[in-house]
């Protein structure tokens, strides 16, 4: 076999003496298994296709020891972690299709076009399993909202969400947003979408089977843009480089409808034509041909004469590895083409063959008439894993083991002041750019517990949220762990679905470093640990690690997206108090749990000490009661208490209505303030209060009444003292808007 | 009635309306924006979307879709057209409603639900609203509606406003959010009425938009 040498590219010579593999990402000892592997030097182009697909981004190599561990099998998983999307079964043979994705680097760097095509991305993972997309949630981070820069950042992610998502057509409906200086210089943009199948049978995955069936090329042509991201989303930034907005690419959500609905049309219209699709994601044709061989045992062979471009002269190793938006590839069976190239093409897109499925496991690229590329397909898609070393931080060794205590002499000035945190305050002046109720199916919108989803033509629905503490995880990567997934069910539980199953992406710093790998083990420790006890499988999810600038790692940020089934759509529970007069319950006990908490950052400026205890029973107990009292049509409202604690939540049942409340609390001044997970308030009629406290017995507890005045009244066992509720309802809502102005 | 729901590359609202048509009863179709003969349909939406990504003006590649003449020509005859947000856009740079659509007066994409006041309840649109008031979706970046003052005098003369906003959401002069041509048969609209007619999603505001075309039509008396 003879592999062309390019003039104008080094030879394969030239890339070992030079060590161009280098710049590329790839360590000496990777290239020289390469090396050892083939029997020969790679040339330039498949250095560069190993370059990428070994990279973190596409091949998990430094996290794929402790992804493994995760818990991804019960009786709903319909499709587990490895495909596009995770799948789970809910019922009448129907499931639902979710995954989650980062898009940190990118948003970074241009943060407009980095949220759009995080966007974008994370559609097409949904709907190449053959499902409609019908749902997407953020999950950001910002540093505190402090500068110019700050502002600006944050405008151009919440403008790049709406600017994809409003257009293509799928709500979105919630999400978390939080700041904190951990996140300066390396924002978090995570995105999670949710996918129906009408039909388990139409499911596709990404594995190409049978010899000579074809690879079809569709959507947007191919040119320069995010040529190597994957291995620019491998690497830290450091602040004296401003050369990596090439790798960043330009997304289209108009081209991406015509591709959605065409896809799902081909999936639908030609389920047995139509073998495997699989998106252009990292590495672009790259990853998803050589993957979906790899996957189905078989070789692939390209023919990149054929690419539809946009651009002249490009060169292989550029075709392969662009990452340009809005590009689809398909496995068709062999006599079929036609058909689906035709569908394409009527919705006015490019379809072309650009390759076949061999059966003899290599990874064979043509160009020019020249073979430029022969690999082992499984040498390819396979990279080195590394178990790395991890320790304890030290932060953690050294931290006081004594929880803070805060100090409150005006209880009602501290109120305030939480409510104009960020973290805490209304997220509306974002929200509110998202169209969260095209398709008309948002039942909940933004702002609730969870976002809630009917299933047109059943009495079912889902629930959606996504969450993470990352202080909590700071703090102890175990429980913060637990934390995280324990919260997310409290809010799906709050809304009357039963939790079914999760997805994640792991925001972490530079795995190299053993601390942070530490937080990235433990972490998905507590997680998978707490997911068991749930009856959650993680079924899909997703890596960005090195979110680190000049040295300086985010705090470890697990984020938890989480599905929750609701049978009967009747039963769909909101936060809102509903009724003057209706009686309000604490479900589950308060400690002086404060080690973390919005309070101690907001009096000490830094949250530092050992995170307080995650009792897992009480927390399962308490979501139990929950759905069985919701179930049992017991209760008016539920709202979980999570950041800012009890006195947070009463409030934000509350704004949102024409009620308030009296509360009177067996609690001291700080307690309001606690975070102790596990805990909820509900509502509950008057007439229904002796069921309910038998059902509830002492994990309930009454703690006041919804007023119709205009004022929160509340009594502690050490004050007494009111709220106005026009005040504090304009600083929770206003205060985002007052910083970002 | 039969109506068409018409799908311009990018539309995607369509299926919300045509779920909202078929709760009423009414014979829709979701019709390829590239098919030019609507002959068949006594009444025709367009539905709200970004139009061929609406990357130019917002409707403006849209008016020239196959599908603009035979929409004309039902405007022409006295059959129903509603142009519902991008619906509404793409009238007007069809030139089939006065006026034009411009960029939110403070940029961006807003979607919230507004109060409107019904200005002209008597409309082949409105005439089985039940009250003066309305709760209605918006969800757009290009919703302020602009016309000269001459038309503007004509629009009030004709009593062609059909809703105003309470509380002016995007610049649009003198709070207009809906309107209908001079024959009163074509009506456009930023606000969704088709997202507010189903119980279970909150607000059923909308419906009565929906009983009015029906009333005028005499399928409802």
């Amino acid at each position: 076999m003879s592999i062309a040498a390019n003039p104008q590219l080094k030879s394969a010579e030239e890339v070992k003496s030079e060590r161009i593999y280098a710049q590329w990402g790839l360590t000496d000892q990777e290239f020289k298994i390469i090396e050892n592997e083939m029997g020969r030097l790679p040339n330039y182009t498949e250095t560069g296709l190993f370059s990428a697909m070994w990279s973190e981004h596409a091949s998990y190599k430094k996290s794929k020891p402790i992804l493994k561990t995760f818990w991804s099998k019960n009786e709903r998983v319909l499709q587990g972690p490895g495909e596009g999307a995770g799948i789970l079964d809910i019922g009448d043979g129907q499931a639902v299709v979710f995954k989650a994705e980062s898009h940190n680097h990118p948003s970074q760097v241009e943060p407009y076009q980095g949220a759009a095509t995080g966007v974008g991305g994370i559609l097409r993972d949904i709907f190449s399993m053959g499902a409609q997309p019908i749902a997407v949630l953020d999950s950001l981070r910002f540093s505190e909202i402090k500068n110019e820069q700050t502002k600006s950042l944050i405008d151009g992610v919440i403008d790049g969400i709406a600017g994809y998502g409003n257009a293509i057509g799928i709500p979105t409906v919630g999400g978390d947003v939080a700041f904190d200086d951990a996140y300066e210089g390396n924002l978090l943009c995570n995105v999670m979408s949710i996918g129906l199948l009408d039909h388990q049978d139409t499911i596709k995955v990404g594995q190409a089977h049978g010899k000579d069936n074809s690879v079809i090329y569709v959507g947007a042509k191919t040119g320069r843009d995010g040529i190597n991201g994957a291995t620019f989303a491998s690497t830290e930034f450091s602040s004296q480089e401003e050369s990596q907005r090439s790798a960043v690419q330009v997304g289209d959500p108009f081209m991406e409808k015509l591709v959605m609905d065409a896809t799902i049309k081909a999936v639908r219209e030609m389920p047995e034509a139509v073998i495997a699709i699989q998106d252009m994601g990292a590495a672009g044709i790259l990853s998803s041909s050589s993957e979906m061989g790899e996957k189905g045992g078989s070789g692939i062979w390209l023919d990149l004469d054929k690419v539809p471009v946009r651009e002249k002269g490009m060169i292989p190793y550029e075709l392969m590895l662009s990452e340009s938006q809005e590009r689809m590839l398909l496995v068709v069976a062999q006599g079929r083409e036609k058909g689906v190239i035709d569908l394409y093409r009527d919705a006015g897109l490019d379809a072309v063959v650009i390759g076949k499925v061999t059966d003899d496991s290599r990874y064979r690229l043509s160009f020019q008439g020249e073979t430029v590329a022969d690999l082992d397909i499984k040498l390819l898609t396979k990279a080195p894993s590394y178990k790395l070393p991890s320790k304890l931080p030290v932060h953690i060794k050294k931290a006081s083991q004594q929880q803070y205590q805060p100090k409150i002499s005006n209880p009602l000035q501290i109120i305030m002041q939480i409510l104009s945190q960020p973290t805490i305050s209304s997220k509306k002046f974002f929200y509110r750019h998202f169209d969260s109720m095209v398709r008309t199916d948002t039942v909940v919108k933004p702002g609730g517990d969870a976002a809630v989803i009917r299933i047109r033509g059943t009495k079912k629905a889902l629930s959606l949220t996504t969450d993470v503490n990352g202080r909590y995880v700071y703090l102890d990567p175990y429980r913060g762990g637990q934390m995280a997934i324990a919260e997310a069910a409290r809010n799906v539980v709050s809304t009357g679905a039963l939790p079914i199953g999760i997805t994640d992406c792991l925001n972490f710093g530079n795995p190299d470093n053993q601390e942070v790998y530490y937080e990235l083990e433990q972490s998905v420790a507590g997680i998978n640990n707490f997911a068991k006890q749930l009856n959650t499988p993680v079924v899909s999810g997703n890596v960005s690690l090195y979110n680190e600038t000049d040295n300086r790692a985010i705090y470890p940020t697990p984020m938890i997206g989480m599905v929750g089934l609701i049978r009967d759509n009747r039963k769909i529970t909101t936060i809102n108090f509903k009724k003057n007069g209706d009686l309000i319950y604490l479900i589950g006990s308060t400690g002086n749990d404060f080690n973390g908490s919005e309070i101690q950052k907001l009096q000490t400026g830094k949250i530092s000490g050992k995170l307080f205890d995650f009792d897992a029973d009480a927390e399962l107990n308490n979501q139990k009661l929950i759905l069985t009292a919701i179930e049992a049509g017991l209760l008016k409202s539920a709202h979980d208490l999570s950041e800012g604690g009890l006195i947070v939540a009463l409030l934000e049942s509350a704004f949102e209505t024409s009620f308030a409340f009296d509360a009177n609390l067996k609690l001291d001044d700080a307690q309001l303030f606690a975070e102790t997970n596990g805990r909820f308030i509900v509502t509950v009629e008057p007439e229904k209060e002796p069921v309910f406290e038998k059902m509830a017995g002492d994990q309930a507890e009454l703690i006041g009444r919804v007023t119709d005045r205009n004022h929160f009244q509340i009594k502690t066992d050490q004050s007494s003292f009111s709220i106005d509720k026009e005040e504090a309802t304009k600083t929770w809502k206003n205060s985002i808007a007052n910083l970002m102005e | 009635m039969k109506a068409a729901v018409l799908d311009f590359p990018g539309s995607n609202c369509d299926f919300d309306m045509y779920y909202a048509l078929i709760d009423f009863g009414i014979d829709a179709k979701i019709i390829d924006a590239r098919q030019s003969n609507l002959d068949d349909y006594d009444a025709i939406f367009l539905p709200g979307g970004f139009s061929y990504g609406d990357y130019l003006r917002a409707g403006a590649i849209a008016r020239f879709a196959p599908a603009m003449e035979a929409v004309k020509k039902a405007a022409d005859q006295g059959r129903f057209v509603v142009g519902i947000c991008n619906g509404f856009q793409i009238l007007t740079e069809a030139g089939l409603l006065p006026g034009a659509l411009r960029m939110n007066a403070k940029a961006g994409f807003i979607c919230d639900q507004v109060l409107l006041n019904v200005e002209n309840d008597n409309s082949l649109f409105t005439k089985n609203l039940y009250r003066q008031q309305l709760l209605l979706p918006i969800a757009h970046a290009g919703g302020n509606y602009y016309a000269d003052q001459e038309t503007l005098t004509k629009l009030h003369a004709n009593r062609q406003i059909i809703f105003t906003y309470q509380d002016n959401p995007n610049g649009s002069i003198d709070d207009i959010a809906g309107i209908v041509n001079e024959k009163g048969n074509v009506f456009g609209v930023m606000p969704h009425p088709e997202r507010a007619v189903d119980p279970l999603l909150g607000n059923i505001d909308g419906r009565p938009f929906f009983e009015s075309i029906l009333q005028t039509s005499g399928v409802l008396n």
